[in-house]
């Protein structure tokens, strides 16, 4: 079910805050954040978000499309490697 | 004879029906098209006039309905975009697996294509 226009995008606080500062002060540096649910505004195209995967924080460079989508859509949590044994396997 | 859309439809059919043939025309919107166009939907396709024809066509420019090769790009466009952005469900489309979250432990046959065995696995276990 869809979010209710009435109370506009989901973003945290301390995330508007701080890209409202940074585009006051024209700055543009890495800003982490653990706050995967909050939505991309159109405020912040232009800069980079380190988002939190539970282990680091991924640098994600905000573009124009991203608008609308959130932050922990483009910070994977998980990492497949292949399933493991698969040449051992054969041996035995 | 019918074309419409550069899809031939079938004659046989009744034209409620054979719109549905156009990719982008389900069975509501073709029911929605022929009354704009005012066309009678029990009609047979082989049965219809020239002039009906030119109703359906010019309904569906008029109702401004995106219909097949639009459609198709519409939607790989749409698909494009989710992978360039490099979001999840931009990786799910790049590997071919499913979108919307479904399990992938079993099933999910449809995006994975036919089943590919992987070798040694079973023996492994049989010989112990």
């Amino acid at each position: 079910m869809a979010r209710s226009l009435k109370k506009g995008p989901y973003v945290a606080d301390h995330l508007v805050g701080k890209i409202e500062r940074l585009n006051e002060t024209r700055e543009r540096r890495v800003i982490k954040t653990w706050s995967r649910a909050s939505t991309v505004l159109p405020s912040m195209v232009g800069h980079t978000i380190g988002v939190h995967n539970g282990k680091t924080h991924i640098p994600v460079y905000i573009s124009e499309n991203m608008v609308g989508h959130k932050l922990g859509e483009f910070a994977p949590t998980r990492h497949f490697r292949g399933h493991g044994g698969e040449k051992a396997t054969v041996k035995t | 004879m019918a074309r419409i859309a550069g899809i031939d439809l079938p004659r046989e059919k009744r034209v409620e029906v054979a719109l549905t043939y156009i990719y982008g025309i389900g069975a509501p919107t073709a029911r929605k098209l022929l009354q704009f166009a005012g066309v009678d939907p029990d009609l047979r396709v082989k049965a219809m006039t020239e002039e009906d024809e030119k109703k359906l066509r010019d309904a569906i420019d008029s109702m401004q309905l995106r219909v097949e090769g639009d459609l198709r790009r519409e939607v790989q466009g749409n698909i494009k975009r989710l992978m360039d952005i490099g979001c999840y469900r931009g990786l799910r489309h790049r590997r071919g697996l499913p979108v919307r979250g479904q399990r992938t432990k079993t099933n999910a046959r449809t995006r994975k294509g036919p089943k590919r065995t992987v070798a040694g696995k079973k023996k492994a276990i049989a010989k112990k």
